[in-house]
């Protein structure tokens, strides 16, 4: 059974009409939240703030191709029928840039402290199913028992995650494969499913109950619902692109030496774009930077990408010298070490390093071509 | 003691093991006096010097210790090279214990071979230390180490007292020996011919370059050591210490929290191949 029909056997929705969605956006206020939600910025949709429905992408559809992402503006009502761009949750939770604590100095004193790490609670509207299992992914990594990451917690506790079900699959998208979407799984604080005319509006948490009841929704009637169902299953269905199944995946690591390496290596620039846009990629860097004075100073947490030559560098000798080495270690790692690691593959079919990779590699094509001789 | 925010510790004092070898001897410091700072062999420490940066660096000293613990540096980088230029009342921060240690519990009532190359050897001298100051809890004891020049041969008056204990083999090697009659010229494999040591009850522990490493494993194997009962101590970039920033991935492992210590059978399929 899809997450959409799930939803619907044990849930029970609110109707919204479109002509209310500020309605939605004040409860949000009202409850002490700032709203975050997708906006057009230079070409494309991202997670900004915003105050008003009328901010909302009305009307916005988005085009994906290998390396390639256009949007256009058609002539209809609804703000959420496009399916990414190129941020997801991560931003939000895992910073670009990081201070994880401080130091002081004097004549015969060292100390360190931890930044004040106070987030305004923010209310993150239009989050896509990908990225809700991107970020159950990333709490993996960053929240794990024993090993939680007091930044990323910060972060990750002073979000309310408002879920829209994805209506408008990209052509480069294949969360049905990886069974991540395009329907809401679970995670998210309140749900929206868009129609023509407004909104099915689902509990989520405890969180929501505020919410809800500020909003007073009338339920939504069973012919709202099989619209609904429809169309969620139609978005399902119109995915092209696959992703091989997680246990085929594992056979990735028996074929370290597969001559297709040698053939993407050639095609990719090494640029890490795929990492930058990747829902759940979490490397990063840490560097000391001092004031000029020497007597302070902040280590300083910022993304990275194992396309770099510097991720493995020790010594001054890189580890993976070669793009070949360094697409490969980014491969197997996020389809198959993942999985030994955190339980399930890195990929949750957002289709973003299809899209956002400036010679179009696809990874889909990438696995397949892999795994489908027994070459090794 | 946090993971994630450094403490500050002491140079109590520092000590000039070779031309570029040099051991910072710390203490923790606390707000009333000097703080206890536990660790077990084979663990690390994110070292962070103010205006240079942070590196991981082995604990070299003995975990009973209670006084202070050590670091033995090879002065390579910029922030070892000022690391280097500390002194005795300098302050650094310190995080850490990171990583598993040699598999001590393990080793009891067993024989114990130890294989070390260049100044791989910080990492397990920390074991040798271990193992002869409670030598009856271990069975025979032999050492091989291979260094590149015999002036990189440090502890020397340290091996030659191990060496005079009973139950124990000491075989030591350098590609330049520069007339040192107590140092056989070659590579630290080549020392295995001289190895006395059955493979039956022992537990092999490794430290020092890879390709050192992956020859001295074909000769364990050859010897007829299982793979569970070899232990290597892997080196990757390290940055956060605690498995979150990536840098150390191994496969599936991340060598600062599942190792730096892994039995050989935990990472067989990986160990040696280009790019990993």
């Amino acid at each position: 059974m899809s997450d959409f029909a799930k939803r619907a056997e044990t849930l029970a929705a609110g109707y919204l009409p479109r002509t209310e969605l500020q309605r939605l956006l004040d409860a949000l206020v009202s409850t002490g939240y700032r709203c975050v939600g997708p906006r057009v910025r230079d070409g494309a949709i991202q997670y900004l703030p915003l105050d008003r429905a009328d901010e909302f992408p009305v009307g916005v559809r988005d085009h994906q191709e290998p390396g390639s992402y256009r949007v256009e503006v058609v002539d209809d009502e609804r703000c959420f029928a496009w399916a990414n761009g190129p941020q997801a949750l991560k931003p939000l939770t895992f910073a670009p840039d990081e201070v994880l604590w401080q130091f002081s100095a004097d004549a015969s004193d060292l100390s360190f402290t931890t930044p004040t790490r106070a987030h305004p609670m923010t209310a993150v509207i239009g989050v896509r199913g990908c990225d809700l299992a991107a970020l159950r992914l990333q709490e993996a990594h960053f929240l794990a028992p024993g090993n939680r990451d007091p930044a990323y917690a910060a972060r990750r506790e002073a979000l309310f995650l408002v879920g829209v079900d994805c209506s408008h699959p990209a052509a480069t998208c294949f969360c049905t494969s990886t069974g991540d979407g395009p329907s809401l799984g679970s995670g998210y604080d309140l749900a929206l499913t868009e129609l023509d005319d407004g909104f099915l509006v689902w509990r989520g948490s405890r969180l929501a109950d505020a919410v809800l009841a500020t909003l007073d929704l009338p339920p939504a009637d069973a012919q709202l619902l099989r619209r609904a169902k429809d169309q969620q299953a139609q978005a399902a269905a119109a995915q092209q692109r696959r992703m091989p199944a997680p246990q085929r995946l594992m056979g990735l690591m028996q074929r370290l030496d597969h001559a297709q390496w040698d053939d993407v290596a050639a095609r990719c620039l090494g640029c890490g774009n795929c990492t930058a846009v990747c829902p759940s990629c979490f490397c990063s860097s840490h560097r000391a930077e001092p004031a000029l004075d020497g007597l302070s100073g902040s280590q300083v947490r910022s993304w990275d990408s194992c396309f770099t030559l510097e991720h493995s560098t020790m010594h001054g000798r890189p580890v993976r010298a070669d793009i070949r080495t360094r697409y490969r270690q980014w491969l197997t790692h996020k389809l198959a070490g993942w999985q030994s690691q955190y339980g399930r593959s890195g990929c949750v079919g957002c289709g973003r390093c299809i899209t956002w990779c400036p010679v179009g590699i696809d990874l889909t094509a990438e696995a397949a071509a892999l795994l489908e001789t027994d070459s090794a | 003691m946090s993971v994630h925010l450094p403490v500050a510790a002491e140079i109590v004092e520092r000590i000039q093991e070779s031309r570029d070898i040099f051991t910072l001897r710390l203490r923790r410091v606390g707000p009333d006096g000097p703080l206890r700072f536990d660790f077990a062999p084979g663990q690390f420490n994110m070292v962070y010097l103010r205006g240079a940066g942070e590196v991981a660096i082995s604990i070299v000293s003995d975990p009973d210790e209670e006084r202070f613990f050590d670091h033995t540096i090879r002065a390579v980088g910029r922030v070892t090279d000022a690391l280097a230029a500390l002194a005795p009342g300098d302050r650094i921060g310190i995080r850490g214990p990171f990583g598993t240690g040699w598999p001590l519990r393990e080793v009891e009532g067993r024989d114990v071979l130890i294989v070390t190359g260049g100044l791989g050897c910080a990492p397990v001298v920390s074991v040798i230390n271990y193992l002869f100051r409670r030598r009856a809890a271990f069975g025979r004891i032999a050492i091989l180490q291979g260094v590149r020049h015999a002036a990189d041969m440090i502890w020397r008056p340290r091996y030659d007292a191990w060496a005079a204990q009973p139950d124990t083999e000491i075989h030591l090697a350098a590609d330049v020996s520069a007339g040192d009659p107590g140092l056989f010229q070659g590579t630290v494999v080549e020392l295995f011919k001289r190895l006395d040591l059955a493979a039956d009850n022992a537990l092999a522990m490794l430290c020092g370059p890879e390709v050192m490493m992956a020859a001295a494993v074909a000769e364990l194997r050859a010897r007829g050591f299982a793979d569970a009962a070899i232990y290597l101590s892997l080196e990757r970039n390290m940055q956060c210490g605690n498995g979150l920033c990536g840098h150390c991935q191994f496969g599936p492992l991340y060598v600062c929290r599942d190792g730096p210590v892994f039995a050989y059978s935990a990472i067989a399929d990986w160990f040696g191949k280009r790019g990993f």
